[in-house]
C-alpha cells in the first residue's frame, strides 16, 4: 500500500515553517515547475531528489528568489515571499560550484554577506571567527581560494552560506564536485554541523544516495511534479508508483493479475510465479497490478522451498561482485530476469553460486510492495 | 626514415617562426639603428650620433604633436573604457532588446571600417552640427569623438570576452548574500573584470597615439597630432628625426609589453603553484 | 510613461548611453554622408533636398556623382584595384599567417607566453613609423632592396608585373602589397593563433589512431576547424585593407591608386564634399557583404560561449 505525505512527520498545530502552495514556473510553454506544494518543518532537512532536467534546480532557484514564479505562492514563516528580490531574502544558498569570490581571502568571503547587513566591526569579527571554528577552518582565513583544496572551498562555502544565521539553508548539489571517498566522510560532517547549528535546509540532488543519507525527507520529482513525498524508508520500502520504485535503489518489476482479493492477504499471479501477500490492498480480482520487489529482500537457496507462494526457479545468467555484495541476474522461466542481491557475509562459503547455477529464489510475505501505477 | 620526417618538420616549423618573427622586426631594428646613424641619408653610415635625439628637443613643432597626442590619448583610453564596459554589460547581461542586432553591428563595425569611410562620414555629421548649433569647432574635441568611436570598439571585444568567461554563480552569491545589484557590479563584477579593463585601457590608448586617418579628417588649425606631423614629413621623404621618435617609442613599448608580460608570466605561475599546493592537502 | 522611465532604470541606462552614443556618431554620420553625396554643393554649403517655394514642393537628388562614378573607367579600375590588392594582402597574410600561427600554437608551452608577447610588441608600436621604416628599407640602396637585387628577386617581380624596372622596389604594387601585407600579418595571427591553440589535440591522436597520415589530418580536421579563426582573420584584414590610405601614400605609387587615396584627395584636394561621399557610399556597398559575415561570425562567438 502506498503512503504519501506532503506533510511533515511531526504534527503541528501551526503552519508549516515554508509553504510551496501551488507553485508554476512556465518558460515560453514549457512548464519547469508544474504545480508543486509541500510543507516543510522548522529544523528539517529536506531533499528534492530527481534527474537533470525534472525542475528540482528551478524550484531551488525560486526559493532563493533568482526565478519568480509564473504562479503561486512561497510561504517562509508567514511571509510571502513573492517580489522579494534574493538580496532582501532570509535564506542564503550554497552554490554546486561554490562561488566562492576569488579575489577576496577566505575571511573576507565569509564577513561579505555580515557587511552588507551593516554589522559592527567586532561583532562581524566573532561571527566569521565562530563559522571558521565551525568548518574547522581557522588556520586558513587568510588564504584566497585558489590555494585551497575541493573539500576545503566547500568548507568555506559551508561556512559563508551560514555567516548570516538565516532562516533556511539552500544547497545546490552540495556533493556533486567532490570525489567518492571524500563525499562520504563529508556526508556525515555535513549533517553534523547543519543539524547542530539547526537551520532549516533543502537541499537539491541527483544523487539518492546522498538524499537519503542526509535528508529527513525527500520529494522525488520528475518533470516539474512531486511523485512521491516521505522519509527516506518510506520511499524506499513503500515506493507510490513504478517510477519512484525504480528510481530509488534497485527492484525487480513483476506485472501480474490480483487472482484472490481478501482483507488480510491478496494473491498475485505473474507469468513466473505467484505472490502472497500479506497484507490487503485497496483494489478488486482481476485487476492488473505490478509487484515490486527489493533485490535484497530476495534469498538463493539450491533446493526448491516449501512454499507454494513467492518463490521461483531461475539459471544464474550474470554475476556482479562488488565486494560487500554480489547481485546475482537470474533467467526465469519466461525469459524474465531477476535481480537478487546477497550479502557477503562469510569470507568463502561452500555454497557459493556460479554461472550456469540452477537456483530457487524465495521471499517473506511482507517483502513486496503492490503498485497500481 | 620516420625520424628524418619529424626533424624536417620541427626544423620547417622553428624556420618558419624565424623568418616570421625576422620580417615582423626587421623594419624595427632599421629604425633604432639609423636613428643612430650620423648621416642625412639613412642607408649610408657615416658614423654614430646623437644629433637627431637632441634635435627632437627643439622640434618644437613635433614636440607640441606629441603632448596633443598623449592628451588625447589619455581622454580616449578613459572614455573607450566606460563606453566599451557599458556596451559590453549590455551584450553580455541582456540577452534581449529593442535593436540589439543593430547595436551589436555598429559596435562591431569600427573595428574593421576603412578609417577614411569613418573619418569623413563623421566629419561631415560634426560640420553639420556646427553649422545648426555654432560648436563644435575642429579640433581637439572632434578628434576625440573619432578616436572615442574606434576605442569603444576595441574596449568592448576585450570587456565583452572577459565578461562572458565569468562565473555567473558569483554574482548570484554576491546576491544571496544581500548585496544590491549596484553592489554586486563593484564589489564583485569590477575587480574581477578589473585585469581587462586595464588592457582596454592600454589598447585604446595606443590606438589613439598612433592615428593617422580619423586625425586628419577631423583635426582644425592648431591640433596638429604627432602622427600627422610625422606622416607630413614621411609624405616629403626619409627624415631622420622620425627615426629618433620612432626609437624611443619602440624603447618605451617594449619595456612597457615585456615587463607586463613578465609580471602577468610570474603571477600566473605563483597561482598555478599554489594551485597544486593546495591540492595536496 | 513606463517606457521612459524603463530607461531610466539601471539596465535601461548600461543600454542606452552606449546605443546613443553609436546612433549619434555611427549611423547618423552614415546618413548624413548619403544625403551629402546626393546634395549640390553651393560654394561651402549644401542646396536643401527639399524646397517649398511657389507653391512646388521639390526634391532634388543630384545622382550625378554616383552615374560619373560607375561610368568613368578611372574609378571603376580603382575600385576593382582595391579589391584586388585587398584580396592579395589577405591571401598572402593567410599564407604566412596561418603556418605561423600553427607552429607558435604547437610551441611549447613554457615558450609561447614569451612568443606571443614578441608577436604582440610590433603591434603596440606606431603602424606609421614601421611602415615608413618600409621607404628605407626598399629604397635604392636600403638593406631590403639591396638583398633583393643581390638574389635576383628582383628579376623576378618585374616579370611578375610588380615591379616595372629592375632596382626600383619603391612605389610599386610590390612595396603597396608588401607594406600592407607587414601591417596587417598580426590581425590575421592572433584570431588563428586563439583558434588553433584552443583545438583540443586530442582529436589529431583519434585521427592518426584511425590511419590517416599528419597531413591528412590536418587537411581533414586541423583546417575545417579553424574555419572560424580563419574567417575572423580574413575578414580583419581584407575589409579595411580595401579602404587603407597610409600605406597607399607612403609606399604606394601613381599606377597604385587605391580607393581611399582617391577618397582622400576628393575631400582634401578638390574639396568635392558630395564626390567623396559618393565614393565612400560605394566604397562601403562594396565590402557590405564581408562586413555582414564578420558581423555574422561576432555573433556567433558571442553564442558560443
Amino acid at each position: 500500500m502506498a503512503t504519501s505525505s506532503s506533510a511533515p512527520t511531526t504534527a503541528a498545530a501551526q503552519p508549516a515553517f515554508l509553504q510551496i502552495q501551488n507553485v508554476v514556473k512556465d518558460f515560453s510553454g514549457f512548464k519547469a515547475v508544474n504545480n508543486v506544494s509541500l510543507d516543510i518543518a522548522k529544523g528539517e532537512i529536506f531533499a528534492l531528489l530527481g534527474s537533470s532536467g525534472c525542475g528540482k534546480s528551478t524550484l531551488l532557484r525560486m526559493l532563493a528568489g533568482f526565478e519568480t514564479p509564473t504562479s503561486g505562492r512561497i510561504v517562509l514563516d508567514g511571509k510571502d515571499l513573492a517580489d522579494l528580490p534574493p538580496y532582501q531574502r532570509p535564506m542564503n544558498m550554497m552554490f554546486q560550484s561554490y562561488a566562492l569570490f576569488p579575489h577576496l581571502s577566505v575571511w573576507e568571503n565569509i564577513a561579505f554577506g555580515l557587511k552588507r547587513e551593516g554589522l559592527p566591526r567586532d561583532k562581524i569579527a566573532e561571527r566569521v571567527e565562530a563559522k571558521l571554528k565551525l568548518v574547522q577552518l581557522t588556520k586558513y582565513a587568510q588564504r584566497k581560494p585558489h590555494q585551497l583544496s575541493g573539500g576545503q572551498q566547500q568548507r568555506v562555502a559551508l561556512a559563508r552560506s551560514l555567516a548570516k544565521e538565516p532562516q533556511m539553508l539552500l544547497l545546490d548539489e552540495p556533493l556533486g564536485a567532490l570525489d567518492k571517498k571524500l563525499r562520504e566522510e563529508t556526508q556525515i560532517e555535513l549533517v553534523n554541523i547543519i543539524e547542530g547549528v539547526g537551520v532549516t535546509c533543502v537541499m537539491v540532488t541527483h544523487d539518492q544516495e546522498e538524499a537519503m543519507t542526509m535528508a529527513s525527507r525527500i520529494a522525488v520529482m520528475s518533470e516539474g511534479r512531486f511523485l512521491q513525498v516521505g522519509a527516506p524508508g518510506d520511499i524506499y520500502e513503500t515506493p507510490a508508483t513504478r517510477f519512484v520504485a525504480d528510481f530509488i535503489g534497485n527492484v525487480n518489476l513483476m506485472d501480474g493479475r490480483v487472482t484472490e482479493d481478501e482483507p488480510d492477504h491478496v494473491v498475485i499471479d505473474c507469468a513466473d510465479c505467484r505472490h502472497y501477500v500479506g497484507h490487503g490492498i485497496t483494489g478488486n480480482e482481476g485487476m492488473p497490478v505490478t509487484v515490486a520487489l527489493r533485490p535484497e529482500k530476495i534469498h538463493l537457496v539450491r533446493h526448491r522451498p516449501n512454499d507454494e507462494f513467492n518463490s521461483v526457479a531461475g539459471r544464474i545468467k550474470e554475476m556482479s561482485y562488488f565486494g560487500s555484495f554480489t547481485v546475482y541476474h537470474l533467467e526465469l522461466k519466461s525469459g524474465a530476469t531477476l535481480k537478487v542481491s546477497v550479502a557477503n557475509t562469510q569470507r568463502h562459503r561452500d555454497e557459493d553460486f556460479t554461472w550456469g547455477d540452477d537456483v530457487w529464489a524465495h521471499w517473506s510475505r511482507s517483502a513486496h510492495v503492490v503498485l497500481t501505477s | 626514415m620516420k625520424l628524418k620526417a619529424a626533424t624536417l618538420y620541427r626544423w620547417f616549423g622553428h624556420g618558419w617562426l624565424g623568418l616570421g618573427y625576422l620580417f615582423l622586426y626587421v623594419p624595427i631594428v632599421a629604425l633604432v639603428i639609423y636613428s643612430f646613424n650620423d648621416s642625412p641619408i639613412p642607408n649610408v653610415w657615416r658614423g654614430f650620433t646623437l644629433k637627431w635625439y637632441t634635435a627632437l628637443a627643439s622640434d618644437t613643432e613635433m614636440l607640441a604633436g606629441l603632448w596633443l597626442s598623449l592628451k588625447i590619448a589619455f581622454l580616449t583610453a578613459c572614455g573607450s573604457v566606460v563606453l566599451g564596459t557599458l556596451a559590453a554589460f549590455a551584450l553580455v547581461k541582456y540577452k534581449r532588446f529593442w535593436g540589439r542586432t543593430m547595436f551589436s553591428g555598429m559596435v562591431n563595425a569600427p573595428l574593421v571600417m576603412p578609417e577614411v569611410v569613418v573619418g569623413l562620414s563623421l566629419l561631415l555629421m560634426l560640420v553639420s552640427v556646427q553649422r545648426a548649433l555654432g560648436f563644435p569647432e575642429r579640433g581637439m574635441m572632434t578628434i576625440w569623438f573619432g578616436h572615442l568611436l574606434l576605442g569603444m570598439a576595441y574596449a568592448t571585444v576585450v570587456v565583452q570576452s572577459r565578461l562572458m568567461d565569468l562565473n555567473p554563480q558569483l554574482e548570484e552569491a554576491a546576491m544571496d548574500l544581500g548585496a544590491r545589484p549596484h553592489q554586486v557590479f563593484w564589489l564583485v563584477t569590477l575587480p574581477m573584470i578589473a585585469q581587462s579593463l586595464v588592457s582596454a585601457w592600454l589598447l585604446t590608448f595606443t590606438l589613439s597615439l598612433d592615428d593617422v586617418v580619423l586625425s586628419a579628417f577631423l583635426s582644425g588649425p592648431g591640433s596638429t597630432t604627432m602622427p600627422l606631423v610625422i606622416f607630413s614629413r614621411a609624405r616629403l621623404g626619409l627624415n631622420p628625426s622620425v627615426n629618433a621618435v620612432a626609437t624611443l617609442i619602440i624603447v618605451v613599448v617594449a619595456i612597457g609589453v615585456v615587463a607586463a608580460s613578465y609580471f602577468i608570466a610570474r603571477a600566473e605561475r605563483q597561482r598555478q603553484r599554489d594551485m597544486a599546493a593546495a591540492a595536496k592537502g | 510613461m513606463q517606457r521612459l522611465q524603463h530607461v531610466f532604470s539601471g539596465r535601461g541606462l548600461v543600454i542606452a548611453i552606449p546605443f546613443a552614443f553609436l546612433l549619434a556618431f555611427f549611423l547618423l554620420p552614415f546618413l548624413i554622408v548619403g544625403k551629402i553625396s546626393v546634395s549640390e554643393m553651393e560654394t561651402v554649403s549644401f542646396k536643401d533636398l527639399v524646397t517649398y517655394s511657389d507653391g512646388v514642393l521639390a526634391l532634388t537628388l543630384k545622382f550625378s556623382n554616383y552615374v560619373f562614378i560607375t561610368q568613368d573607367s578611372l574609378y571603376f579600375k580603382t575600385y576593382i584595384a582595391s579589391l584586388q590588392y585587398a584580396a592579395a594582402t589577405t591571401l598572402l597574410c593567410l599564407a604566412i599567417g596561418y603556418p605561423f600561427a600553427y607552429f607558435l600554437a604547437r610551441a611549447r608551452a613554457t615558450l609561447q607566453p614569451a612568443l606571443l608577447m614578441l608577436v604582440m610588441l610590433p603591434f603596440w608600436t606606431s603602424f606609421l613609423l614601421r611602415v615608413y621604416a618600409w621607404r628605407g628599407l626598399l629604397t635604392e640602396g636600403g638593406w631590403v632592396a639591396d638583398l633583393i637585387v643581390d638574389l635576383g628577386l628582383d628579376q623576378v617581380l618585374l616579370a611578375a608585373g610588380m615591379i616595372s624596372s629592375p632596382g626600383k622596389l619603391m612605389h610599386t604594387p610590390f612595396s603597396l602589397v608588401l607594406g600592407m601585407t607587414y601591417t596587417y600579418l598580426p590581425f590575421m595571427i592572433l584570431p588563428l593563433f586563439g583558434n588553433l591553440a584552443k583545438m583540443d589535440l586530442r582529436l589529431l591522436e583519434a585521427a592518426a589512431d584511425l590511419g590517416a597520415t599528419p597531413w591528412t589530418a590536418f587537411w581533414k580536421v586541423t583546417v575545417p576547424l579553424s574555419k572560424a579563426g580563419i574567417i575572423a582573420g580574413s575578414m580583419l584584414v581584407f575589409i579595411p585593407c580595401v579602404g587603407e590610405f597610409v600605406i597607399p601614400e607612403l609606399l604606394g605609387g601613381p599606377e597604385t591608386l587605391m580607393i581611399g587615396r582617391v577618397l582622400w584627395d576628393e575631400f582634401f584636394s578638390n574639396n568635392d564634399w558630395p564626390m567623396a561621399g559618393s565614393v565612400a557610399v560605394v566604397m562601403v556597398l562594396l565590402i557590405i557583404v564581408p562586413l555582414a559575415l564578420f558581423n555574422k561570425y561576432q555573433a556567433e562567438a558571442q553564442e558560443r560561449h
